[in-house]
């Protein structure tokens, strides 16, 4: 048996002008944890997706434990036992477990035999790896972490010995991602190889073996991960050196500007998703809102401004007390002075087929500032896109470029100074970074940081613990649609993440 | 990491791909007529000859062309709002009683030139009401607008017959259509623009509703690229969060939309209507609202693209009629065929032949391509 389990050689790849994947050489060692790191579009995925058959590479060679394999479907990848937990779950929701287990690997016509073999086959790799999961669970009804559990028993039920995971943690509590990285310890143990790509750096340090950086297509650095440090990935990744806690001085907070009271909100398939919250967010501070992806932030955001009906409770700005009972217009909260960055800003914060300028003016279209009688005021528009480009640093300035060709941390940077730009007195933002460069979340940061120092109200809801707590004033915890506990700025990560997991809400339940 | 976004420009994307989908749909159409044992260079030439070897078959391939430019349009509008309008049939043939209504009123009374514009109004009123219906279900109660604009063509279509036959029918009469409009109920024709030109034609139905059409195309490009409420009605069309983030009422856009793209459906019959028959008669719009989706998706929904469309659509239906003439063995269903072809190929497969494309013109030219930008772009 070779000694590396994987050996990338001089892989190539392009996407019409784009060198996604630059003369890449990698090997990874049997038994070992590699991480891969880089910023978005640094080609992290692309590699992967040549390595379980998504793309081929236009030139360069695979070998899987010293032999040259040619991967040009998932099933090529799969029969050469190579296996891949994706960032979004690839499973069937109304499904039980065991029946996604054995999607794709039925074997025959009739079900019984392959549903008996699959169940005694699942009994086994539980008690091998500590992957406890009631095989007759419906999927939807599992925790999130639960479902990434499947997807591992997935790639382990088809013989994978090399189990490639895309952004693992994105969705789980600390807790969660612990126990995760327990379980892959335990597949290393077994001599199984772990490919983790990721952009959290403390996950790198904390697992793995050895760790490959990505930069624009290229692979820049490959360390042991004891011999390197989370400041000197940081830099490689970026190529500069960036603040990875950015300074801010204390905060001076003034009148309550965002008062919400008793909210309640159902989600379109009728489920209490917020439950009775309230919270106030005052001038001059920055309020976060912590928790695991799916706990009813989104749907809290969204019905203060203005996208969701609750179902009972208020919301006041600036002491006017608004029926969020009833519909409001998001246009009238922009007029009073909300603005609202939203999480998504794929489908909600950016049309992405519009031009630059067009999504520059996106929910103020109607400002007098916009507009010529039923016209739009194109000429203004555009120079005033421009303007904004310049002062936010937005790449390339040209305003008539389509958005969905902006990388994420320039799309997220134009909703950022729409939104900004309009001098809001309260600012909502979901995930401030989702999807962003290290570089431009910097940026962003020291931007909200600005906007609370003008003595604006900012309430910002992320999944990133790190975020949160580098950036908040005062942190609320969310967990299953509640707040349920109130911390300050600087509140420990191993505080927040037991609350984050409902942990005291359960205590004090029994 | 997205796949990276390639795209083509503008003139390959509006110019060259739809011109290689109509090349393979006439090569698939002329082994359809090889398969009827012609010759298809002869057909072809005599298509041609037949859409535009005279002043007056000009004139007919610009009648047709008309028609298609409305419900061509009337299409696009919809398209902008994500809604696919397929009732422009049903709404084309009911503003033709907006049309009838307001000719014998006035005709006796006003001369055309004062009539018009009220037919204009009659027809884009009634063609809007009746999308005003489909609109509203989908907006209020969330019916598909598919479903109930194509149910509307069969209401339009048996109503129209009721009145046809009942109410609107001279007393005597024997064929279900509306008395003759007088002068002040008809159109002038437009043949003086063609003989401007050079051509000669002795009579045609080419009229002046063939200018309004025209008009309406600038008119339609100016309210979605140029008015908040065409921005509006994009932003719906692309995406229905962003609009709603953005304060776009859902239900008053999908409304104001469909009525517009209504209220150009019914303007179409002004052309036949109005412009040739000079009455109101049975099944006037013959499949106009149809081919308007075909138009529409060939053009991109852009009328720049819809015009030149809409033409080659009218050139099909004249060149055709002028084919099954001169080739016995190709009847006029034959004809259809290929218009459907076409149809196929520009509309449904319209996608088939762009990633060929695109790879193309990324081997030629990668700075043409918007990707480039986008990579330099990383903050």
């Amino acid at each position: 048996m070779a000694e590396n389990a994987i050996e990338l050689v001089g892989i190539n790849k392009s996407f019409g002008a784009v060198h996604a994947n630059r003369d890449i050489n990698l090997a990874i060692p049997r038994g070992t944890i590699q991480g891969i790191i880089g910023e978005n579009g640094a080609g992290k995925s692309t590699l992967m997706s040549i390595l379980y058959g998504f793309y081929q590479a236009d030139s360069g060679e695979i070998r899987v434990n010293g032999k040259p394999a040619t991967i040009a479907t998932p099933n090529d990848a799969i029969a050469a036992g190579i296996g891949m937990v994706h960032q979004h779950f690839m499973l069937v929701q109304n499904f039980t477990v065991l029946e996604n287990v054995i999607l794709g690997a039925e074997g025959e016509a009739l079900l019984n035999r392959s549903i008996s073999r699959a169940r005694s086959e699942l009994r086994r790799l539980e008690k091998e790896y500590g992957l406890e999961v009631d095989p007759d669970a419906i999927v939807e009804d599992l925790p999130v972490g639960l479902q990434q559990r499947v997807e591992i028993l997935k790639a382990l039920y088809r013989g994978a010995d090399i189990l490639i995971l895309d952004e693992p943690t994105g969705v789980l509590t600390p807790a969660e991602a612990d126990h995760l990285f327990r379980i892959l310890a335990q597949l290393k143990a077994e001599g199984k190889t772990v490919v983790l790509i990721t952009h959290k750096l403390r996950e790198i340090m904390a697992i793995t073996d050895n760790v490959a950086v990505m930069r624009q297509g290229q692979l820049v650095a490959s360390r042991a991960t004891k011999d390197t440090t989370v400041e000197e990935l940081a830099e490689l990744m970026v190529g500069r050196r960036v603040l990875l806690r950015i300074e801010k001085g204390e905060a001076a907070p003034g009148d309550v500007m965002l008062s919400v009271r008793n909210l309640t909100v159902k989600d379109s398939r009728d489920c209490t998703v917020v439950k009775d919250v309230s919270f106030d967010v005052k001038a001059g501070e920055i309020v976060g809102i912590a928790g695991v992806a799916g706990n009813g932030q989104s749907e809290l955001i969204e019905t203060i401004s203005g996208i969701r009906r609750a179902e009972s409770g208020t919301v006041s700005l600036k002491g006017t007390l608004l029926d969020v009972t009833r519909h409001v217009d998001p246009g009238d909260l922009r007029d009073w002075g909300l603005a609202h960055v939203p999480e998504d800003r794929h489908h909600v914060g950016l049309v992405l087929p519009f031009e630059e300028s067009e999504n520059a003016i996106l929910g103020y279209h109607d400002h007098p500032r916009y507009r010529k009688g039923p016209f739009l005021d194109i000429e203004r528009i555009r120079q005033s896109a421009r303007e904004q480009m310049t002062r936010y640093d937005i790449r390339p300035a040209n305003e008539r470029l389509k958005t969905a060709n902006f990388s994420g941390g320039n799309q997220q940077k134009i909703v950022l100074a729409r939104e900004i730009e309009k001098d809001p007195d309260v600012l909502i933002v979901g995930q401030p970074t989702r999807g962003v460069d290290v570089g431009a979340i910097e940026f962003i940061h020291k931007r909200l940081i600005e906007m609370r120092d003008a003595g604006k109200a900012v309430l910002i809801v992320s999944v990133e613990l790190d975020e949160i707590r580098s950036l908040s004033d005062r942190i609320l915890v969310m967990f299953d649609g509640r707040i349920v506990g109130e911390r300050a700025g600087d509140a420990s990560e191993g505080d927040l993440g037991l609350l984050m997991a409902g942990v005291e809400q359960r205590e004090a339940a029994e | 990491m997205s796949t990276p976004y390639a795209k083509l420009p503008a003139w390959a994307d509006y110019g060259l791909i739809p011109l290689i989908n109509l090349i393979v749909a006439f090569a698939v159409a002329g082994l359809v007529v090889l398969l009827v044992g012609e010759n298809p260079l002869r057909a072809a030439g005599i298509m041609l000859e037949g859409a535009f070897g005279s002043g007056r078959n000009i004139a007919y391939t610009l009648y047709y062309s008309t028609s298609f430019i409305f419900t061509g349009l009337a299409v696009a509008v919809a398209f902008h709002c994500g809604l696919f309008n397929i009732g422009g049939e049903g709404q084309a043939y009911i503003g033709g009683l907006g049309v009838g209504l307001v000719c014998l009123t006035f005709d006796s009374i006003l001369p055309w030139w004062l009539t018009f514009p009220l037919a204009i109004l009659g027809a884009a009123a009634v063609g809007a009401g009746w999308a005003f219906i489909p609109a509203y279900l989908q907006a209020k109660r969330g019916s598909h607008i598919v479903i109930t604009t194509i149910m509307f063509n069969f209401i339009a279509a048996s109503l129209m017959v009721y009145l046809l036959v009942g109410p609107l029918k001279p007393a005597n009469s024997m064929a279900p259509q509306t008395r003759n409009f007088l002068e002040g109920g008809q159109l002038p024709k437009l043949n003086w623009l063609i003989e401007l030109f050079g051509g000669t034609v002795r009579s045609s139905p080419f009229n002046l509703s063939f200018l309004l059409a025209l008009l309406c195309a600038f008119l339609v490009w100016l309210l979605i690229w140029r008015t908040r409420l065409g921005y509006e009605i994009r932003t719906q069309g692309h995406s229905p969060k962003a609009a709603r983030y953005a304060g776009i009422g859902e239900t008053r856009i999908i409304i104001i939309t469909m009525m517009i793209s209504g209220a150009l459906a019914g303007m179409m019959a002004l052309n036949p209507v109005m412009g040739d028959q000079g009455r109101l008669q049975l099944d006037f719009v013959t499949g106009a609202g149809f081919v308007g989706i075909a138009a529409a998706l060939m053009g991109r929904s852009h009328p720049a693209g819809i015009v030149p469309a809409a033409i080659l659509f009218g050139m099909l239906y004249q060149g055709g009629a002028e084919l099954a003439f001169e080739m016995p063995n190709i009847s006029r269903d034959m004809i259809v065929i290929i218009q459907g072809l076409v149809i196929l190929f520009a509309g449904a497969l319209e996608n088939m032949f762009r990633p060929a494309v695109q790879s193309l013109f990324a081997s030629i030219s990668p700075r043409s391509m918007g990707v480039a930008a986008s990579r330099s772009g990383g903050a």
